[in-house]
């Protein structure tokens, strides 16, 4: 194609991306390297017979002076990256330096705000993926023996946790684990503890949450393999069988590798979807024990007082974090396309 | 050899009957919510969210006391009347139209140009999108607040609209590419060669054959605009709200009020058009999902 044609046919989804993805991200860079500015307050002297008394007021003029001057806020540099709601240089040094062991060490960070939202993400997403790639593969494996009518209503029902919207999944799960709802009532039945709750411990909302995880991405999975076992090589499992292998050695030497690729794409797609893990959280109303990065950003965006500053701080880190995840993808990508040429 | 043969079939069924227990969890674990939801939003809260006992959930036995039968619609009444849910699916409906609409057109030509040319440049696009795809769309909204607070155009739909089709561009680019992709290029080489230019190769010769792609690429378009609760409820002003964000507002002040009742029957309503779209597009849906696996 010339490349004439082609920037007209790429230009409106090129500029589409461009103003509302390209620039917010500049922009919100330049958002977390600035503070609003502080009022400008002026010091007045009075006096009177009985004495001088000094008092302190916002000089409005020279604040609005200073906001049309220089809108975007004070720089700042890195100040908001390294400050206790981020990265928490300070508060982390003042820990390595107390605790006598890692473990302590770790446990204590986790409670800054942005280290205890880091871990609930990295928790979530190393233990979501594994999980649901194995129950994946194997409702797969198992579907695949089912006659056409039967698949159909399987994959029909298998899909509603996927396509469902995760806030509203997640307030239906919510609901049947209230203590009052019908799986908190047959927990309480089956461990013989009338107050158990799944909501006032910290270990089992995150249970909760990996459960809702799991739930939410296997239908994914699922889908992905059983249209990859739809084109098993059928003679080489055939001579395995004659060879004397059996199910399980099938499985592993036979339809794992031919279906590696899409364990890969699976496994690619699942990292991002499940670091930006963020709905569940506020459909279980789980802020109080587990916060995402996700979460930190909306939290701060949201409420009276919009903290942009430290929304964008926030976000630019989690984009870091993004591209550090996909990193090994990507250069991958990058090779394959070097090898082509 | 008999004794090795009988062993192997005992443990072939064993691991039959293993995986098929499994397959009966999950299919029970997937609809089991959904099911038990839908069931409960005609009762009232004492039902629903039954103490005493939790066969009333099913049997409806305070429902019945109230209301004189085991369903009521006061749920729904309260939602959609009272709550005004109505204008939250006016608002949802909008939406999802304008931008299954505006993304498919916007999609389909840059799609097309990214798989018909080799040049290095279409790689690097291609691996931006990839990258824009990944990140959350929540980490652009502190960039999007003070523009739009600063030229009015907070809160309104068109600019979600607008926010919402730039944001699934890069999803919607990458799964039409691979639909184009399988369409070979011959296609378009033997139209030029009858004296039509790229744009009417495209338009007469492609275009119709892509159509399944299309449809299937406007299935997820839907549901991204359908199911976002992160940038429409931080873009939206309280009365453009759409579903997600209106059940999201709901929970606060509902359960305050006692009218949980309210906020399932929201849900409900919300799952519905979901429900209908898996029954009448599956296999559509299915080949969604696998075909970023196939190529790409």
């Amino acid at each position: 194609m010339k490349h004439r044609t082609f920037f007209w046919f790429i230009l409106p989804t090129f500029l589409a991306m461009f103003f509302f993805i390209t620039l917010p991200i500049i922009s919100v860079t330049i958002q977390s390297l600035h503070t609003p500015h502080e009022n400008v307050l002026v010091t007045v002297e009075n006096c009177d017979p009985f004495g001088c008394k000094k008092a302190t007021s916002i000089n409005h003029e020279a604040t609005q002076n200073l906001k049309k001057n220089n809108p975007l806020g004070k720089y700042v540099g890195l100040d908001i990256y390294f400050d206790r709601g981020h990265l928490a240089i300070e508060q982390v040094k003042n820990l390595w330096s107390k605790t006598n062991n890692f473990f302590e060490f770790l446990k204590l960070t986790a409670d800054l705000p942005f280290y205890k939202a880091l871990f609930f993400t990295l928790t979530f997403t190393f233990t979501v993926t594994p999980i649901m790639l194995v129950l994946g593969l194997l409702i797969a494996l198992g579907v695949n023996s089912f006659n056409k009518k039967l698949k159909g209503l399987i994959i029909f029902f298998s899909l509603l946790p996927m396509i469902v919207t995760p806030l509203i999944g997640s307030i239906i799960l919510f609901w049947m684990i209230d203590s009052r709802g019908i799986v908190g009532n047959f927990l309480q039945i089956l461990f013989e503890d009338p107050g158990l709750s799944l909501k006032a411990s910290t270990f089992l909302t995150w249970i909760m949450l990996i459960v809702y995880g799991v739930w939410h991405a296997i239908p994914f999975s699922f889908i992905v393999f059983y249209a990859g076992l739809q084109t098993l090589p059928k003679d080489q499992i055939e001579s395995a069988q004659i060879d004397g292998a059996n199910t399980f050695q099938q499985t592993i030497h036979i339809i794992i590798p031919h279906i590696m690729p899409l364990i890969t794409f699976v496994t690619l797609m699942q990292l991002m979807d499940n670091f930006r893990v963020f709905e569940p959280i506020v459909g279980f109303n789980a802020e109080a024990h587990a916060t995402s990065l996700s979460w930190i950003i909306f939290n701060d965006l949201g409420g009276e007082t919009r903290q942009l500053s430290a929304a964008a701080t926030s976000s630019i880190l989690t984009i870091f974090g993004i591209i550090i995840l996909l990193l090994p993808v990507l250069i991958k990508t990058w090779k394959e396309f070097e090898f082509k040429k | 050899m008999i004794f090795n043969l009988n062993k192997d079939i005992n443990n072939k069924t064993f691991i039959s009957i293993i995986i098929y227990f499994l397959i009966f969890i999950w299919v029970f674990v997937a609809a089991f919510p959904f099911i038990w939801t839908f069931w409960g939003s005609f009762k009232v809260e004492l039902d629903f969210f039954s103490i005493s006992n939790w066969t009333n959930a099913i049997t409806g036995k305070n429902t019945e006391q109230t209301y004189g039968s085991p369903f009521t619609f006061v749920g729904y009444h309260g939602a959609w009347v009272q709550e005004e849910f109505w204008k939250a699916f006016i608002n949802t409906s909008l939406v999802c139209f304008f931008v299954v609409i505006t993304s498919l057109t916007i999609g389909t030509l840059g799609a097309y140009a990214l798989s018909r040319s080799n040049y290095k440049y279409t790689f690097w696009l291609l691996i931006m999108a990839l990258i824009f795809r990944a990140m959350p769309p929540i980490t652009l909204v502190a960039g999007y607040l003070p523009p739009f607070f600063e030229w009015n155009l907070w809160g309104t739909l068109p600019t979600t609209i607008i926010v919402l089709v730039s944001i699934n561009q890069p999803f919607t680019l990458w799964m039409l590419h691979s639909f184009f992709q399988n369409i070979p290029k011959e296609l378009d080489e033997s139209a030029k060669v009858d004296g039509c230019s790229q744009y009417q190769a495209f338009g007469h010769v492609i275009v119709p054959v892509m159509w399944p792609g299309i449809i299937t690429t406007g299935l997820f378009s839907f549901l991204l605009a359908y199911n976002d609760f992160a940038v429409t409820s931080m873009l939206l002003s309280d009365e453009n709200r759409t579903m997600v964000p209106k059940i999201a507002a709901f929970l606060g002040t509902t359960y305050t009020e006692g009218n949980v009742m309210f906020a399932v029957a929201a849900v409900v309503s919300a799952t519905v058009p979901l429900f209908i779209l898996i029954m009448f597009f599956q296999t559509k849906l299915v080949s969604g999902l696998t075909q970023g696996a196939v190529k790409g």
